[in-house]
């Protein structure tokens, strides 16, 4: 009988401490969404349509280093601290890239696109969703490789300044060159990786002359407008991060951009399948998520 | 055997890890009810999808988890190469490429902390061979959340780091064998 209480008792115990464990789950929600509310009317940012999961967790990993210990704890620091809010901002956007990632994407663009974009007199590329630049600087390679770069304007855009004016920079860590060096050539590249940027101390420096034709820009994909008449628009891993609603106005955001037989490049695990526009476009590559916008 | 509904089963596992899924997941009948979810550490340069020999000798259908879809009884789901795998509250997957946790992208510790935070105690996480870390602490929440912890018996594992790892994080709830881990999953 005794044996029976305690374990009716430990019973108990479990139950409370889940619900205990629920309870806090919801609080946690609410107070997501009140610091996403503070952010979007103090400071226009909105979050309120990106993934629920993984915005969570970028949140509690910046909460995480921080001295706070609980979200809403945030908010009043963000609303009137502009440093944090930046701070928040960087850590809020995800930037991890790396110069030709997914190497087979970059053989599609050099064999495909390209051969199309030449045809052109001139050429107007958007690459949205920039983060540190190293797949700026990768497409800006290819245009070089291919002798159209002359005649391209290369428009890249991110929503964190302070990453932009990394991108802007172009200095990377020699830690990342093998991986570089390794992704370049399987993207095709023709020469040595080296000839595109000089080492100092720890670090590799895009050449200059692969950066004259690219102009950075603040642009929040949320919320502002359109950039008209590209040929060529880039978003690869941005749009994952958006709920449904979200990735449809940034699709449409793009197809009111895009020229009439202009490309546009999706990250791999991102496709126009259940937009509404994916009607006007034809699949180029299927695997490489390249996409042609149709004539009619 | 238990009356709990679980909703989801997730298997974090690294070195060794092709081999014991291979003696868990072709045992399950195609109509099992409770969907699973699979972290299993890749190189990123693998163009190799992750499950082949599983999808050929599976009753249960196993294919690679797709941004935004419906997570579905029925099915054996494995995160994609370089990629983290997050539930969202919808019952969806969402991707991230967020920065690597524990050496890892997928990591188990980002599976199971989200999944752990959607269904709560009606979640089974398990920890199976391995060489590194990665999936004690996501145990650690599943079992915070009130869910079902098992872990592969150290001793038969290919690599033992990774169910050690678990066993000296959280007090899980059986150390099995992976033949006793499918009888277990079978018999829910």
């Amino acid at each position: 009988m005794k044996e029976i209480i305690s374990q009716f008792e430990q019973k108990l115990k479990k139950e409370e401490k889940e619900l205990h464990n629920d309870s806090n789950a919801n609080i946690e929600n609410i107070e997501v969404e009140l610091l996403l509310d503070a952010i979007l009317k103090q400071y226009g940012y909105d979050f309120r349509n990106y993934s629920a999961a993984s915005r969570k967790r970028r949140i509690k990993n910046f909460l995480s280093n921080t001295k706070y210990s609980k979200i809403s704890e945030l908010i009043v620091h963000l609303l009137y601290d502009t440093t944090f809010l930046e701070k928040f901002i960087f850590n809020f956007s995800v930037t991890v890239t790396e110069m030709f990632r997914d190497p087979s994407v970059y053989k599609t663009i050099r064999k495909i696109v390209i051969p199309l974009l030449k045809t052109y007199p001139f050429v107007k590329i958007w690459h949205a969703g920039c983060a540190s630049g190293e797949e700026v600087y990768s497409m800006a390679i290819l245009l070089k490789e291919e002798g159209i770069y002359d005649k391209c304007q290369i428009y890249a855009t991110d929503m964190n300044d302070s990453i932009l004016k990394q991108a802007k920079e172009g200095i990377y860590s020699i830690k990342s060159l093998k991986e570089y060096t390794y992704n370049y050539q399987k993207a095709g590249g023709a020469n040595s990786f080296s000839e595109f940027y000089y080492s100092k101390y720890d670090s590799i420096i895009i050449n200059n002359e692969l950066k004259k034709n690219i102009t950075f820009a603040n642009h929040n994909l949320v919320t502002d407008s359109l950039f008209g008449e590209m040929h060529f628009i880039v978003c690869r891993n941005v749009l994952i991060y958006f709920n449904n609603i979200l990735q449809d106005r940034v699709l449409k955001l793009f197809n009111d951009s895009l020229i009439l037989d202009g490309f546009l490049c999706l990250g791999k695990k991102e496709s126009l399948n259940f937009s509404t526009i994916s009607d006007n476009y034809q699949k180029i590559a299927d695997k490489e998520k390249v996409y042609q916008k149709k004539h009619e | 055997m238990n009356n709990i509904n679980y909703r989801a089963i997730v298997i974090g596992t690294s070195a060794g890890g092709m081999d014991a899924l291979e003696k868990i997941i072709p045992k399950i009948p195609g109509n099992f009810s409770i969907p699973i979810i699979i972290v299993r550490h890749l190189h990123a340069n693998t163009n190799e999808f992750p499950g082949y020999y599983l999808i050929k000798n599976s009753a249960l259908k196993v294919k690679e988890a797709d941004e935004k879809e419906s997570i579905k009884k029925g099915y054996a789901y494995i995160a994609p190469v370089n990629y983290h795998l997050l539930v969202d509250d919808d019952e969806t997957f969402s991707l991230s490429v967020d920065e690597k946790v524990n050496y890892s992208r997928p990591s188990i510790d980002v599976l199971f902390q989200s999944a752990a935070e959607i269904y709560k105690s009606q979640l089974i996480g398990i920890i199976l061979t391995g060489a590194n870390k990665d999936g004690a602490e996501g145990l650690k929440i599943i079992k915070q959340y009130g869910g079902l912890t098992i872990v592969q018996d150290p001793e038969e594992a290919k690599s033992e780091v990774m169910p050690r790892t678990a066993l000296n994080t959280c007090k899980v709830d059986y150390i099995f064998s992976l033949k006793d881990i499918a009888d277990y999953i079978i018999d829910l």
